[in-house]
C-alpha cells in the first residue's frame, strides 16, 4: 500500500488498527518527495527530524506553505529578500498543530509573497502540476496543492487572499478551503493583504479538510481580527445528503472565457447534488464584474504597506550598493529591495503605493472599499434566498508554465471566481469535479454565509460520497527534469 | 515706504505635544514599557515588526488616552479606529506607524491658561493615540548608526492645539499649564529629559490686523520648554527679518540647534513625506460604550486651576501659596491632609512651601515618593510654633522623617535631646555665667552701647548648645542688665 497517497483519516484508521506506524508514514512521504520532487518542486525545505509524540492524537504529518512561521525554520515566502531568515516563533496554527501532535513535514513552494496564481514567481523556481508537469499547479499555494496531489504530502496548509488555496486546489484536483475571514488566526502568517488573507487546508478529501479545520480554527488573542465564534466539530457536518438545501447559481458567473469542459463539469455536479435533494435557483451577484479590479486596488495597497518592513535593517537580505547614490540608508533600502523582490512583488508594491498616494486615495482605495461593501451586500442578499452558492472555481483548467507570466492581467483573471469570497469575507471551498479531455482536474466552488463552513462540508461531502473524482491520483514519473 | 517694526506683525503659534503613557506594557504587545533599560531588551516579535506578527490594542493605553482627551475638554470619539502612517526610517520597524487619521480619540477641546495673570483659552484641535518609534544612536566613532527598539510601541498621545498662541512666552505658559494638567492625570511622568513629553512647534507671522494665516515653519528637536521658547523667539525674529525686507517665508521643517541657539532647514514642503494613510486592517474598529467613557470621566482628578481656587477659598491660602502648592498634585493632597489635622493652616503652608519643598527639590522627588506622614508633619510644625523645638531642630527632624517613615516626632525629640530648654532656673544660670564671662561687654552696654545685647544673647544660646528657648534667654538677660 502506498501510505503517502492515503488520506489522513485513512491513515488514522490504519494506525488505530496497528497496520502502520508514524515512522512508516514518514518514510513513505520522504521516499515520494525524493522520487518526485525533483520534477514537481513542491517543497522548499523539509523537516530534518520527523519524530511524532507517541501519545499524539493526530500524528499525521502536515506540509506548510512557506509564508507561515515555524520556529527555528527558515521561513521565506519563497522570496530572496527573506532567504536565511529563521523564524523566532511559531504561528498560532503551528502551535495548534503541535498541540494536536501533528508533525511538520516541510515548507511548500509558493508565489513570492503569495503574489500570483501559478507558483512561477517563487525564488526557488516554479512548481509543476503533478497531472501535467508542463502546466502550472495554480497559486499561490501551488506547492501545497501539488504536494498533496502528488502524494508528497498527506495534507497541507495554504493561505488564500484572492483564491490562492481554491484555484491551485482546482488545478491539482484536491479539496481546498478558504475559511471565513477571522475563523483561523493569521498570527504568524506573513501578511500579503491583511483584510483578505486567511489560512486554510488543502486535502485529498472533504473529511480531511474537516479534521484539519477542527484543529486550526478558533479565536486567538494574538489576532484582533480573529472572531470569537465557537468552533463546531466540523466532522459532524459530514452528512451525505442535501435534502432541504437551496443552492444558488449566480448568473453573472457564466461569463465568456469559461471553458466548455469546466461548464460541463459544473453541470454534472449540479445534477449529482440535485439527486441528493438540493434545490437549485438562479441568484444575482450584480457587482461581480468589479471584483477583480476592486481586489487589485485593495490587495496591493495593503501589500505595499505590509512589505515595507522588508527593508534590510533588521533581518533578511541587506545589500549596500558599491557606489553611493543618495544617503547610505536610502541606498541600502533601494538596493536591498531591488535585489530582494521579484518583478511581481515590485509591480504590486508600486500599484499599492500609487493607489494610496495623496490625491489618488479617494479615486482608488476609498472607491475600492465602497465597491467591496457592495460586493459583500450582493452576497448578503443572495444568501437570503439560498444556503450556498455554487460556481466554477476557475474559468479554465491549469495553463502552461510561462503562458501567462508576462501577461499579468490575464493571470489576474484566473482568480475571477474566487476573489469575491475574500472581498466579502465568506467561506468558500473548491472540490474536484472532473477532468478535462487532456486529463487536467476541474473543481467547483461552493460558498456559504460567514461562519457557515459546516454548510460547505455537508454539500461537498455529499458530492464526494456520490462521485469518485477525489480518489483519482496522477501517475508521476520518477526523477528530475 | 515706512520701515516695518515687530509691532507691525502678529505672531501665530500652534503646538504639537507628544505624550508617552506610562502604562505597564506597550500599546500593541506585552513588552514592558520601561525607560533606561539595556538597549533592545524590552522587545518581542510584535514590536520588532517581525514578519507575520499582529498588533493587539492595550486596553489601559486606550483608557489613558480617553482620560487625557476628557481632561483636555475634548469631544471623545467613541468610534475607535486606527490608521497606518507609511514612511521608511530605521527606527520604525514595520515601515509604518499605527496612528489615527480621521477619527482621533479626542477633538475640539481646550485648555485654560493664564497669560500675564489673565485667563486665556487655548483650543485643542485634536488628540490622537499612536505608537512611538525606536531610537537611533549615531556612533560617530564607529561611523555607523545603532537602533534601540525598546521605545518602539510605547503608547503615545499627540495633542495638537489650534493656532491660538500669540508669543513664545504664551507657548511656554501653555506648555507649563499642559504639563501640570497632564501630571494631575497620572498617565505619564511628563519628563522631557526622558522624552516622555516632547514638543514640536508651528509658527508664522502676519501683518497686524490680518486674519489669514501666514506661511508657517515647523520647528523640531527642542528638548525643553526653554528650548521651545528660544526656538520660537529665534524663528519669530528670523521670519520678521525676512518679511520686513520684503521676502517670503518658505514652508519647511526646521531643526533647533541647541548649541548654536538657531534653527536650520531640515526639509522643505516639496520634500515632505506622503504618508499614504489608510485604515489599519489588523485592528478592527470598535465602539467604546458611553458608560465606559463616563466611568473614565469619574476618575478625572480635580484640575490644577480648580484646586488652586478651592485651596484659597477653603483654607484661606494666598494666591501665591496656593499656586505653589498645586504645582504638585501630591503636595496639594498632602497639604489638605495636614490642614484637616491642624488649626495652624498658614504655618503648615509656610512649612510646606519652605523647608519641605526645599528638601523635595534637593531630592528631585515628590512627597508621594517619601514616607512622610501628614500627622507627623503637623505635629512637627506645631512643636516649632509652640516653642518646644527651635526652627533648626525642626528642620533636622523633618529630614529624618522624610528618610525614615517609621520614626515619630516624639521619638526623635527624645532621642536627640533636640527639645528646646525652657527650664527657667537652668536658663538663668546660663545667662548669669554668660554675663560673668563677658563683664567688659556688660560694662559697655551699661555705658549706653545697647547694640551689644544681641551678642550676649548669642553667647548664651551657644552655651545652651542651641537648645535654649531664645525668647526666654533674651528676657532673662534684659532683666539682669536693665533690672527691668
Amino acid at each position: 500500500m502506498n501510505l503517502n497517497t492515503c488520506t489522513a483519516h485513512e491513515l488514522l484508521d490504519l494506525l488505530k488498527q496497528g497496520k502502520t506506524s508514524v515512522g512508516e508514514i514518514f518514510s513513505s512521504l520522504l521516499t515520494a518527495i525524493k522520487t518526485f520532487d525533483g520534477t514537481v518542486n513542491a517543497y522548499v525545505r523539509t523537516a530534518r527530524s520527523t519524530e511524532a509524540a507517541p501519545d499524539a492524537k493526530v500524528p499525521i504529518p502536515v506540509s506548510i506553505k512557506d509564508n507561515i512561521n515555524i520556529e527555528g525554520w527558515e521561513t521565506t515566502c519563497s522570496s530572496k529578500i527573506l532567504k536565511n531568515y529563521i523564524a523566532p516563533y511559531d504561528a498560532t496554527v503551528i502551535q495548534k498543530l503541535r498541540s494536536a501532535g501533528i508533525p511538520i513535514l516541510g515548507h511548500t513552494n509558493m508565489d513570492e509573497f503569495a503574489f500570483g496564481s501559478s507558483t512561477e514567481t517563487s525564488c526557488y523556481g516554479p512548481t509543476r502540476n503533478p497531472w501535467d508537469t508542463s502546466c502550472v499547479p495554480g497559486g499561490s499555494s501551488g506547492g501545497s496543492a501539488a504536494a498533496v496531489a502528488a502524494g508528497e504530502a498527506i495534507w497541507a496548509l495554504g493561505s488564500d487572499t484572492g483564491g490562492s488555496i481554491r484555484q491551485p486546489a482546482a488545478f491539482c484536483g484536491v479539496v481546498g478551503l478558504k475559511p471565513t475571514y477571522g475563523r483561523v488566526s493569521r498570527y504568524g502568517l506573513i501578511a500579503f493583504a491583511s483584510s483578505l488573507d486567511q489560512i486554510g487546508p488543502l486535502t485529498k478529501d472533504v473529511t480531511d479538510s474537516a479534521l484539519l479545520m477542527n484543529i486550526i480554527a478558533g479565536h486567538d488573542t494574538m489576532d484582533s481580527t480573529s472572531a470569537e465564534v465557537p468552533v463546531p466539530d466540523y466532522t459532524r457536518a459530514l452528512i451525505n445528503d442535501c435534502k432541504g438545501l437551496t443552492i444558488g447559481i449566480p448568473k453573472e458567473y457564466f461569463i465568456e472565457g469559461i471553458s466548455t469542459e469546466v461548464k460541463e463539469a459544473l453541470e454534472g455536479a449540479i445534477s449529482v447534488l440535485k439527486n441528493k435533494g438540493a434545490r437549485f435557483i438562479e441568484v444575482s451577484l450584480p457587482h461581480t464584474e468589479y471584483a477583480v479590479s476592486t481586489y487589485y486596488i485593495i490587495a496591493p495597497a495593503e501589500a505595499s504597506s505590509n512589505l515595507a518592513r522588508f527593508d534590510g535593517v533588521r533581518f533578511g537580505l541587506r545589500v549596500q550598493p558599491q557606489k553611493p547614490r543618495k544617503s547610505a540608508i536610502v541606498d541600502m533600502y533601494e538596493e536591498t529591495r531591488d535585489r530582494g523582490f521579484g518583478r511581481e512583488a515590485k509591480r504590486r508594491v508600486m500599484l499599492g503605493t500609487y493607489v494610496l498616494s495623496s490625491g489618488y486615495y479617494d479615486a482608488y482605495y476609498l472607491r475600492g472599499q465602497k465597491v467591496r461593501t457592495l460586493i459583500r451586500r450582493d452576497f448578503d442578499t443572495a444568501f437570503e434566498h439560498c444556503d450556498a452558492i455554487l460556481t466554477p472555481t476557475t474559468p479554465t483548467t491549469a495553463f502552461k508554465i510561462g503562458e501567462k507570466l508576462n501577461d499579468p492581467v490575464s493571470m489576474y483573471l484566473s482568480d475571477i471566481f474566487t476573489i469575491s469570497a475574500n472581498l466579502s469575507g465568506i467561506p468558500a471551498m473548491s472540490v474536484p469535479c472532473g477532468f478535462s479531455k487532456s486529463g487536467l482536474p476541474i473543481g467547483f466552488q461552493i460558498c456559504a454565509k460567514p461562519f457557515a463552513e459546516e454548510m460547505l462540508f455537508r454539500i461537498a461531502y455529499t458530492y464526494e460520497q456520490n462521485t469518485g473524482w477525489h480518489k483519482e491520483r496522477p501517475s508521476l514519473k520518477a526523477g528530475g527534469l | 515706504m515706512s520701515i516695518l517694526t515687530q509691532k507691525d506683525f502678529e505672531t501665530v503659534i500652534g503646538l504639537e505635544v507628544h505624550l508617552q503613557f506610562s502604562t505597564r506594557t506597550k500599546i500593541f504587545c506585552g513588552c514592558e514599557n520601561a525607560f533606561g533599560k539595556e538597549p533592545n531588551t524590552c522587545v518581542c516579535p510584535v514590536c520588532l515588526g517581525l514578519p507575520g506578527t499582529l498588533p493587539v490594542l492595550n486596553k489601559s493605553a486606550l483608557d489613558s488616552a480617553i482620560k487625557t482627551a476628557l481632561a483636555l475638554n475634548c469631544t471623545v470619539n467613541s468610534y475607535i479606529k486606527f490608521d497606518r502612517k507609511n514612511y521608511y526610517y530605521p527606527d520604525l520597524p514595520k515601515g509604518y506607524q499605527i496612528s489615527q487619521f480621521d477619527f482621533p480619540i479626542g477633538h475640539d477641546g481646550y485648555l485654560d491658561i493664564l497669560v500675564n495673570g489673565n485667563p486665556k483659552r487655548i483650543r485643542i484641535h485634536r488628540a490622537h493615540i499612536e505608537e512611538d518609534a525606536g531610537k537611533l544612536i549615531h556612533d560617530n566613532a564607529e561611523g555607523c548608526s545603532l537602533v534601540d527598539y525598546n521605545r518602539t510601541g510605547t503608547p503615545l498621545m499627540e495633542i495638537v492645539t489650534e493656532p491660538d498662541l500669540r508669543s513664545p512666552q504664551e507657548a511656554y505658559d501653555y506648555l507649563t499649564a499642559l504639563k501640570l494638567a497632564l501630571q494631575y492625570l497620572d498617565v505619564s511622568d511628563c519628563d522631557m529629559e526622558k522624552g516622555s513629553l516632547r514638543c514640536d512647534a508651528n509658527i508664522s507671522l502676519r501683518r497686524a490686523g490680518e486674519t489669514r494665516l501666514g506661511t508657517k515653519t515647523e520647528l523640531k528637536n527642542m528638548n525643553s520648554f526653554k528650548a521651545v521658547k528660544a526656538a520660537l523667539e529665534f524663528e519669530e525674529m528670523r521670519q520678521f527679518r525676512v518679511l520686513a525686507t520684503g521676502g517670503t517665508i518658505v514652508q519647511e521643517t526646521r531643526l533647533w540647534n541647541e548649541d548654536k541657539q538657531a534653527t536650520f532647514t531640515m526639509r522643505t514642503k516639496e520634500e515632505a513625506h506622503d504618508y499614504r494613510y489608510f485604515p489599519e486592517p489588523d485592528l478592527v474598529p470598535f465602539i467604546v460604550e458611553d458608560a465606559e467613557i463616563e466611568r473614565i470621566r469619574l476618575t478625572l482628578p480635580e484640575n490644577p486651576q480648580a484646586k488652586c481656587q478651592r485651596l484659597q477659598k477653603d483654607y484661606g491660602l494666598s494666591d501665591y501659596d496656593a499656586t505653589i502648592i498645586v504645582q504638585d498634585r501630591h503636595l496639594a493632597d498632602f497639604f489638605e491632609h495636614c490642614a484637616k489635622h491642624s488649626g495652624k493652616i498658614k504655618k503648615i503652608a509656610n512649612w510646606i512651601i519652605g523647608p519641605l519643598l526645599k528638601e523635595l527639590k534637593d531630592r528631585r522627588c515628590s512627597v508621594k515618593d517619601l514616607s512622610l506622614k501628614p500627622e507627623q508633619f503637623v505635629l512637627l510644625v506645631e512643636k516649632v510654633e509652640n516653642g518646644d523645638l527651635s526652627n533648626l531642630a525642626g528642620k533636622d527632624i523633618l529630614i529624618t522623617l522624610l528618610e525614615d517613615g517609621s520614626k515619630t516626632v516624639e521619638d526623635l525629640i527624645e532621642k536627640s535631646g533636640l527639645s528646646q530648654v525652657s527650664d527657667d532656673a537652668l536658663l538663668e544660670s546660663i545667662a548669669d555665667e554668660t554675663l560673668k564671662e563677658h563683664a567688659d561687654v556688660v560694662t559697655q552696654i551699661k555705658n549706653g552701647n545697647h547694640g551689644a545685647v544681641g551678642f550676649l544673647i548669642g553667647q548664651a544660646m551657644k552655651k545652651s548648645q542651641g537648645k535654649g528657648n531664645p525668647k526666654k534667654i533674651k528676657d532673662i538677660i534684659q532683666r539682669r542688665l536693665f533690672n527691668a
